[in-house]
């Protein structure tokens, strides 16, 4: 036994090994990242989402009419070669509209979510953490509010506030908080039982070293995945104050508020609805549709 | 004879549960002398790996904690002998010398690194957690340790991640970051379980060959007595939170002298030797902290009589260096002339 034991033992490690192809290293996130391209719902998404990146970007150059421009001789007339997605009920271009209000909804998504992933992954790192009576009293306070109906919930924030598109803004903030800090909180529970954190607890480290290099890192795939995902129902969010009045105000070329200020006319001229409602339809699918692609990429666990 | 590098003496470890206090380690006392390995030998649940996370200080608490006993820890390096208390330095003192001077692999190499990074940044963090190190030499140092532990193209593993590796390659790794500060005292809390057997030899091999180059004092903690046999010089055999038996490693495998080691040897395969059925232990090892009084192991002791249900055998020393907590071997006993 000893003699079989001993040929085994040197045989792999010496000798010349053969020249091989250099391996190249692959990260965890270039993996998922072949993953996410392999998806082609994933990609559709993508491209719908950076399609209104692009249009809100390059407004100023694809717009042939002004954001508030009245022109009351052509008061709600149907798409044409002059006003392609027709005018509303003041003679505006819907167009152009639709354009500036891609650039409002995509600021709003933007800073909602991030608002709303940072104050809850500190929250949910914080509980997650520290546990006891600070998780106790913080996920407390998450259960309360998501208790109540989110949209309620920012209802009466915004009345709190008032309204305007930036109280709006931060009242879809408060309401994602707790989605993010539960998420959160669960995953640095989970990943502080790993052996790796173990380990890197027996070199030495500081736990603060640890949650900032071993802990939030490997918590990120899920963040991500939420924040994609978050990003659509901002924007729907945004869009339902709006149409209730309490986002944007009156001349804003918000998505919502346009919907609301042309419901009388859906049935004279639908064009008024129509196309604010699908720009809002089309930019939730399309994160929700990157948001299941990351999903699947990132954490192939939760296919079911 | 100098001093042991490593002195635990009389350690308890106490659990607090819902159901009560478990002593998972009761009145431990073991010592590791530079150079040397220990191995700590027992059935899961015995109190090994409590021994060795309480000596790292890594014992979770809530709701473990070390109500008694000192760990003595002195480093050979620097002539001082300096003697220090583990069980009472200050975290951050216990932070200098967790990973710098005693430093642990563990019995998962799969998930003992963190995926998101890669092999060299891993062991260069270890090294410039205790050093002053820069990023280019901290580099060289991953290369050079990765050789050390027999890897292949070293140069190029640096730059691979984990998942890119086998089982026993990232033991390895694991081994190659516990080396890198080149520590006083490795604990190996049973580094070889969940590899393959050829593997598993091509690991102790390494380990053996890191402890006769560098004299790293090795704690070796295994249920597998081939292990033992292959690797250590001194063993320690617990049960149930107590040490039961430990001497040098011939006396405990040629002769045994606690019942319970003795079963444990016999419970071996023997070559070339057909049995239809291997021998075992009768009974299931007891819960922490349910025997009150009276021998631990009384219960599945072949040679059991009334004492021991009665008193706490203590350790009798047998002869210099080993030693053995059973009432056979009690003077009073031999009196009477039981067996």
């Amino acid at each position: 036994m000893e003699t079989v034991k001993k040929q085994e033992t040197k045989q792999p490690m010496q000798g010349p090994e053969k020249p091989q192809k250099k391996v190249e290293s692959i990260s965890p996130w270039k993996e998922a990242y072949w993953q996410l391209r392999k998806n082609k719902l994933a990609i559709v998404g993508l491209c719908i989402v950076l399609f209104f990146i692009l249009i809100a970007a390059l407004a100023p150059f694809i717009t042939t009419h002004t954001v508030s421009g009245m022109n009351a001789a052509d008061r709600l007339t149907g798409p044409s070669s002059d006003y392609w997605f027709g005018t509303d009920y003041s003679g505006r271009d819907i167009f152009t509209r639709i354009v500036y209000g891609a650039q409002i909804s995509l600021i709003v998504g933007f800073f909602a979510v991030t608002g709303a992933m940072f104050f809850g992954s500190l929250l949910g790192i914080v509980a997650g953490y520290y546990g006891r009576w600070v998780d106790m009293l913080i996920s407390r306070v998450f259960d309360i509010m998501l208790a109540f109906p989110s949209i309620l919930l920012a209802i009466a924030i915004v009345a709190m506030l008032g309204p305007s598109l930036q109280n709006a803004l931060i009242a879809i903030a408060i309401i994602n908080i707790p989605i993010f800090g539960r998420l959160v909180r669960s995953k640095v529970i989970s990943i502080r039982q790993e052996e790796y954190i173990l380990a890197a607890k027996a070199q030495g480290m500081k736990s603060s070293r640890i949650l900032i290099h071993h802990v939030l890192p490997n918590s990120t795939a899920p963040i991500i995945v939420q924040a994609t995902l978050g990003f659509g129902v901002a924007i729907l969010e945004a869009a339902a104050l709006g149409f209730l009045g309490l986002g944007a105000q009156a001349p804003t070329p918000e998505w919502g508020r346009m919907l609301s200020d042309s419901r009388q006319y859906i049935q004279s001229a639908p064009w008024t609805v129509l196309f604010p409602g699908l720009s809002i339809m089309l930019v939730v699918l399309g994160f929700n549709m990157i948001g299941d692609g990351l999903r699947d990429a990132l954490d192939p666990k939760m296919k079911s | 004879m100098k001093k042991p590098v490593l002195e635990v003496n009389q350690l308890q470890t106490h659990f607090f549960t819902d159901r009560g206090e478990v002593p998972a380690v009761d009145n431990v006392s073991f010592e590791i002398h530079s150079g040397e390995v220990l191995g700590v030998v027992g059935e899961s649940g015995c109190g090994k790996s409590v021994t060795s996370l309480s000596v790292m200080g890594l014992i979770p608490k809530p709701p473990g904690k070390i109500v008694g006993g000192e760990i003595l820890f002195r480093p050979q390096q620097d002539e001082g002998e300096k003697e220090e208390n583990l069980v009472k330095v200050s975290k951050k003192r216990m932070r200098q010398i967790r990973g710098n001077q005693i430093a642990m692999i563990f019995q998962e190499p799969m998930t003992s690194l963190d995926p998101l990074y890669k092999i060299g940044y891993q062991i260069i963090e270890g090294v410039r957690n205790h050093r002053a190190v820069s990023k280019k030499e901290g580099r060289q140092i991953a290369i050079d340790m990765l050789k050390l532990v027999g890897i292949p193209r070293a140069e190029e593993i640096v730059d691979e991640y984990p998942h890119q590796l086998s089982g026993g390659m990232r033991q390895r790794v694991m081994i190659a970051i516990a080396m890198a500060c080149d520590p006083e005292v490795l604990i190996a809390d049973e580094p070889t379980t969940a590899l393959d057997v050829t593997i598993q030899a091509q690991i102790l091999e390494l380990m053996k060959k890191l402890n006769r180059e560098k004299g790293t004092a090795i704690m070796m903690i295994t249920h597998d007595l081939g292990v033992v046999a292959e690797m250590c010089d001194r063993v320690v055999v617990m049960y149930a939170g107590k040490v039961v038996e430990q001497g040098d490693v011939r006396t405990i495998l040629k002769s045994p002298k606690h019942p319970y080691t003795q079963g444990l040897i016999r419970s071996l395969p023997k070559m070339g030797k057909r049995e239809s059925r291997l021998y075992s232990i009768p009974g299931n090892v007891p819960k922490p902290g349910s025997i009150k009084n009276g021998c631990r192991f009384a219960a599945r002791c072949p040679a059991v009589f009334d004492r021991c249900y009665q008193e706490n055998p203590e350790l009798i020393e047998m002869k210099e260096g080993h030693a053995c907590r059973c009432f056979l071997y009690d003077s009073k006993e031999a009196e009477v002339s039981h067996v």
